[in-house]
């Protein structure tokens, strides 16, 4: 009933035995010991299980394992020191922690695609997640200010 | 470091993913288990059949209620483990499978035959004291009462609570003016992020170690033993960091159903863990209220009377329901003077989920009550809103209205508060302004109090051991969910030692067999008595370190001073000795050492508590109040009754702030919270008891960028006996929230709006004069 | 997590893909096909729906269905497009201004427009704007590779053959950059399912309307086009007159009650035929 599959995790192959009917979040968690990727409903209504699926962001409690053969998968565990990462321990971002890693996976795709957001669109994108400690006040600061700096560095002198 | 805004010490992790919950484990041979649970919400479990689950694959037991017929409960004993002989409400669990796997186990539920004869539904508090049969307990006098309560069992009424504070008649008799009000609101969810989840494992020693997502660890450890018959020093509880709880952690159930899990698998290690849904309706929910007020005040606006009648949606079992019900009505009037106060508040059961405690501890609930009721008040009075708060603001010299006597050590400034509101939300502008042909721009306030309601002698501790560097370790049996307390705690330690807060390693998990026993994470207590733990910790590390290092020094001890990592004199600071050496002892050049190895602990436990009276509620329910004020704006659109809400005020009277950017955050996360129930949150049931939204999906959240810009102010009129007179924050931005948006909203619309949540289609009935009842369609 | 178990397939070609179906029903594994799987996913975990299938094929590897541009004077939408690709595209604003109002914006990462259609949710949102503007779907199945008109295969919900897919969207390009209206109400803020939602299209002096969460299904109807288009009536009078004219009655349900959607719905026409005659 499992299947040999080989994943592309964090840039690391990793060849494991999942069952199809496995979702990425189960794998990721269960199989490779990421637990980053958070579950908070399975249903994709929370975002706390948000993945990088080739960059772009990708809730994994969507997703079968098997989807992600040929395909790249960047948890936050694969993220070191980023510009949001370090935005929201600065910024007080979170209080329980439990939404943040699915906020970072989002935020980082949103900085790495789209450096240029507008207020819309940085709404669009962070209404898909779910925090229920803050007010969302330090997470807005946190990705403007790297939405900030990130334009200030595109823009060439 | 008092007054530094301190990073949380688990910050890095939490960025990384590397930061562990309970959920985050896995090992080689852990078993799974899964919950079967109702689809009814009263009905009687006529069989169970479990035979072609248990040939499912991977299956390794099965449990139901019959293998633990115990009934358990913090107040009353009524609830069963598992649903014993009938099941009570929609999402009680009635079943548990233990597997090799998750799927397994889901799987293996689907597989269970459960054959059910459906009741009639209480699906209202009215139709519960109307004593509509089937009673939702018809065993009720069999049950054992753990507190004080005072039951009508043919009424569904679990407790009812009397307040009686001066002279009602008196109080009519004075009142120019009366005005009466009904509010109410259905039962909603704490939603975590995190859902329940917890791990049991028996050892053949005897020894049960539980790991859970938990407010309440030593609780668990007290359940486990009586409930199982365990002596409680053979279970050992770890509670690692948990994902948000917002009171609804701090219940025992769960816990339960794994033991017995673990237990019917010969002990092995079984994980269980919530789905969302199961999240939201098994496991226990915010409460519902129906209330009635009737407030009088002499023609210039002075209260006399209040009259109140609080029902609350117990759901099918206690927990702490009863508990809500008492403060509720010991502190039923909000921060106003009143000299004459009759309440009466009741504990109802009806066929819903079960309620628990939820950040506010009953004084979310009364506040939206008192609130409404005084901005009607003023309407009536023709008098402002704002002055009508600040002429009756509650006082040092005051009586509670269960007439504990206010002094300047136990209660801040609430008119200050209210001023300062005033001035930031810009009242003189006007209550409501137009800003074009549709919008209008309105604005709505309430006041806020809270004490904490704990045991007469809660207690707690905290424990101090250096590191060869002089570095500290700090262990408090304090829960880090979010709130930011081992920070905090930190940072008073690091005060007292005068050092860094880098020199402070605070251990995040609390482990019942090593932390010292702390009461409950709950009631934005832990600052206050964890702190004083701590401070009384410290204070015992320095005079161990002073004794040390009078060796090294010559000296006396008394003659010493600790600061910035060493011990000197204090007449003579280049004459000193570092931390480090004299921690462990002192060993002098020759090698012999002397001194001893430095522990520094403390405690701490509340006192001048006292018992309320069972006739008239006199007592004192909690060591100190905590006051404020807030306030909401929303544009308002005259047309589709759509909103936004704009911006939202709190002014808090905190004693001192520890850690700013942490509070306002507390603060503002509350204040989203108490926004987002008013104005989304609650179960929709259908006539059948049965909850529509048990999801994210359906049940609403407030999501980014919905929040409001906020206001936070903090004034500081200190705790006396707080560390370094500070009170506790964590749930008091939710309080007000509700009634201020009730409040900028009637004001808006020109109608009342007395029911939560405040959906625009809420309004739309209410200005059609319809019959306003979110929960049937 | 799932607790059923399946195969998992993923074929390379539209042939495949039919074969493999043949297959796979031959040996009772009452194969589904695969998209974006979000349906698939949550209501297999919650066991309300597909619990019978052994077998899912994922047809996103297919180059027909992943494929999106210009062929001749039609616009060509592979089935497997993801909702948030068809947000940003430029080609076709109405279809990209529904789409970002589906779900949220990750989720739409995920969602594929021919999921949405052929899905059993009763909203199918993504369908208004095809509805509107006649397109034809390129749908595979035993009879090989057929162009049908929506309103051939569309009533309520799609109406396919067992064993046959949805490979294309095709749209004329005449349709593309008409004046538009897309509306989606929900009974608070932006994420949830729709109260209702409304997309409009001007062709010419006529307007052509769809709809979803006023009934138990997505539809656009002539009578309720005819009603909103009447000139000779005031705009109160051609919605009263549309809204005697719906397949169904008004949906009353936990996201609104009938009489409240009336109430938005009313709103919200007025709203869109001004805005229609202005663009
Ligand atoms: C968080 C969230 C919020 C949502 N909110 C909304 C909302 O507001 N409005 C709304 O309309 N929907 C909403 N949905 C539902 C969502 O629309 C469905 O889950 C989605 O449309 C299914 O698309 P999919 O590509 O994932 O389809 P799948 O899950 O892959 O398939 C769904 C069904 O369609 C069939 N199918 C898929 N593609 C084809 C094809 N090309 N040909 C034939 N049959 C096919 C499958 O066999 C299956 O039966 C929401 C979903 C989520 C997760
Ligand atoms: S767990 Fe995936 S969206 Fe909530
Ligand atoms: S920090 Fe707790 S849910 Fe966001």
């Amino acid at each position: 009933m499992k299947q040999m599959v080989e994943l592309t995790v964090n840039g690391e192959k990793k060849r494991i035995y999942v069952r199809p009917a496995a979702t990425l979040l189960n794998t990721l968690r269960e199989e490779l010991g990421l637990t980053g990727a958070k579950p908070g409903c399975e249903n994709g209504d929370c975002g706390a299980c948000t993945i990088n699926f080739d960059g772009r962001p990708m809730k994994s409690c969507l997703t079968l394992s098997i989807e992600a053969v040929d395909h790249q998968v960047t948890t936050i565990e694969g993220l070191i020191d980023t510009p949001i990462q370090q935005a929201f321990v600065k910024q007080f971002a979170f209080q329980c922690g439990y939404c943040t890693s699915g906020f970072i996976m989002n935020c980082h795709a949103l900085a790495e695609l789209y450096p240029n957001a507008n207020e819309y669109q940085i709404k669009d994108w962070l209404q898909s997640n779910i925090c229920r400690c803050t007010g969302y006040e330090e997470i807005e600061a946190a990705i403007t200010e790297v939405l900030k700096n990130k334009a200030i560095e595109d823009t060439p002198s | 470091m008092i007054g530094k805004s301190v990073p949380r010490k688990e910050g890095n992790n939490k960025v990384t993913g590397a930061a562990k919950y309970t959920n985050d484990f896995s090992v080689a041979g852990l078993l799974h288990a899964k919950l079967l649970t109702s689809p009814h919400a009263h009905a009687t479990i006529k069989s169970i059949d479990v035979r072609e689950a248990k040939k499912c694959p991977g299956v390794r037991a099965i449990v139901t209620g019959v293998d633990y017929p115990i009934l358990t409960g913090s107040a009353i004993e009524d609830r069963p483990i598992l649903a014993l002989e009938k099941v009570r409400y929609f999402g009680e669990p009635i079943a548990v499978v233990v597997a090799d796997t998750e799927y397994e186990a889901q799987n293996a539920c689907t597989f269970i035959k459960v054959e059910y004869e459906i009741l009639p539904v209480v699906n209202t508090v009215e139709e519960a004291l109307e004593g509509k049969h089937p009673l939702v307990h018809e065993e009720f006098k069999n049950y054992t009462q753990v507190k004080e309560l005072r039951p009508d069992p043919t009424r569904n009424v679990s407790n009812h609570v009397t307040v009686r504070k001066g002279n009602i008649n008196e109080g009519r008799t004075l009142s120019d003016i009366t005005v009466e009000i009904d509010v109410s609101f259905p039962q909603s969810d704490h939603a975590a992020m995190e859902t329940r989840s917890v791990r049991a494992e028996i050892l053949p020693s005897g020894e049960v170690y539980l790991h859970s997502s938990s407010q309440a660890p030593f609780t668990i450890k007290q359940s486990i033993g009586k409930y199982f018959n365990i002596n409680e020093n053979k279970v050992i509880v770890h509670t690692p960091l948990v994902g948000g709880a917002f009171g609804g952690k701090a219940a025992i159930q769960l816990e339960l159903i794994a033991y017995a899990a673990s237990k019917a698998v010969g002990g092995k290690l079984v994980t269980l863990t919530n789905t969302r849904e199961d999240d939201m309706v098994s496991s226990p929910v915010h409460i519902g209220m129906s209330a009635n007020v009737k407030l009088g005040a002499t023609n210039q606006g002075e209260l006399i009377m209040a009259e109140i009648k609080f029902l609350f949606d117990s759901g099918a079992y206690v927990d702490e329901a009863s508990d809500i019900t008492t403060t509720a009505a010991l502190n039923c009037t909000g921060p106003y003077k009143i000299n004459h106060v009759w309440c009466d508040s009741y504990c109802v059961y009806t066929n819903h989920p079960y309620s628990t405690s939820f950040r506010g501890y009953g004084h979310s609930e009364l506040g939206f009550a008192i609130e409404r009721a005084m901005e009607i008040l003023a309407n009536k009075l023709k008098i402002d809103p704002m002055e009508l708060r600040i002429k009756n603001a509650i006082k040092p010299g005051d009586t509670t209205p269960s007439q504990a006597p206010l002094t300047k050590g136990n209660i801040g400034n609430t008119a200050k508060c209210l001023e300062r509101v005033k001035e930031l939300i810009n009242w003189e502008e006007g209550q409501v302004v137009p800003i074009s042909d549709r919008i209008i721009k309105a604005k709505g306030i309430s006041s806020l109090w809270k004490t904490s309601m704990s045991p007469t002698n809660a207690s707690t501790g905290a424990i101090i051991t250096f590191n060869k560097d002089g570095t500290m370790n700090l262990n408090v049996g304090v829960v880090e969910m979010g709130q930011g307390t081992k920070t905090t705690l930190t940072q008073l330690l690091a005060e007292s030692m005068k050092v860094d807060e880098s020199k402070i390693h605070v251990k995040m998990e609390v482990d019942t067999q090593t932390s010292p026993r702390h009461w409950k994470t709950v009631a934005s207590t832990a600052t206050f008595m964890a702190g004083n733990a701590v401070l009384e910790a410290a204070e015992d590390a320095k005079r161990q370190l002073k004794n040390n290092a009078a060796y090294a020094l010559r000296c006396k001890p008394e003659e010493l001073e600790v600061g910035e990592a060493r011990v000197y004199l204090k007449s003579n600071p280049k004459s000193n000795v570092n931390v480090k050496d004299v921690a462990h002892g002192y060993k002098y050049e020759n090698g012999n050492a002397v001194g001893s190895l430095v522990i520094g602990h403390g405690s701490f436990m509340m006192n001048h508590l006292t018992k309320k009276d069972p006739q008239t509620g006199k007592g004192v329910p909690g060591p100190a109040w905590t006051v404020g004020a807030q306030a909401v704006e929303v544009e308002f659109d005259t047309k589709t009754f759509f909103y936004k809400i704009t911006k939202a005020v709190t002014v808090l009277d905190v004693g001192k702030v520890i850690n700013p950017k942490g509070a306002r955050g507390q603060v503002t996360g509350a204040m989203c919270m108490g926004l987002s129930w008013a104005s989304r949150e609650g179960f929709t049931f259908d006539e059948n008891g049965i909850v529509l939204n048990n999801q994210f999906r359906t049940y609403k959240t407030i999501r980014y960028n919905e929040n409001p810009k906020y206001i936070v102010e903090f004034l500081e009129t200190p705790q006396s006996d707080g560390p370094y007179g500070a009170r506790g924050l964590g749930e008091h931005g939710v309080i007000g929230m509700p009634a201020a948006l009730a409040n900028s909203l009637s004001a808006a619309a020109g109608v009342p709006i007395n029911q939560l949540p405040i959906v625009p289609e809420s309004i739309w009935r209410q200005k059609r004069g319809g019959v306003y009842d979110i929960n049937k369609f | 997590m799932i607790s059923i178990n399946f195969e998992y397939h993923r074929p390379h070609s539209i042939s495949e893909a039919l074969e493999m179906f043949g297959e796979l029903h031959a040996k009772g594994k009452e194969p589904i096909f695969y998209n974006g799987g979000t349906e698939i996913i949550t209501m297999m975990r919650i066991h309300s729906l597909y619990t019978e299938a052994r077998a899912v094929i994922d047809i996103k590897t297919i180059p027909e269905c992943t494929y999106t541009g210009f062929q001749g004077d039609r616009l060509v939408i592979g089935s497997s497009i993801p909702l948030a690709q068809l947000q940003e595209m430029p080609e076709f604003p109405l279809l990209g201004k529904t789409c970002s109002r589906i779900a949220d914006h990750t989720s739409r990462e995920k969602i594929t427009i021919g999921g949405n259609i052929c899905g059993t949710i009763k909203y199918k949102e993504a369908v208004l704007p095809l509805l509107l503007t006649d397109c034809d779907l390129v749908i595979a199945g035993d009879n090989g590779i057929n162009e049908i008109p929506i309103q051939q295969v569309f009533d309520k919900h799609m109406l396919l053959a067992p064993g046959s897919f949805v490979v294309q969207v095709l749209v004329k390009k005449q349709f593309l950059d008409l004046p538009y209206v897309s509306k989606k109400m929900t009974r608070i803020d932006r994420i949830g399912y729709p109260l209702l939602t409304v997309s409009a299209l001007k062709t010419g002096e006529q307007a052509r309307f769809a709809f979803s969460g006023l009934c138990d299904f997505p539809f656009r109807s002539n009578s309720v086009e005819d009603a909103l288009n009447n000139q000779d009536w005031s705009v109160q009078e051609r919605i009263t007159n549309a809204i005697s004219q719906l397949p169904a009655p008004l949906l009353g349900d936990a996201e609104g009650s009938a009489a409240y959607r009336e109430f938005v719905l009313r709103n919200v026409l007025e709203e869109s035929i001004a805005e229609l005659k202005g663009g």
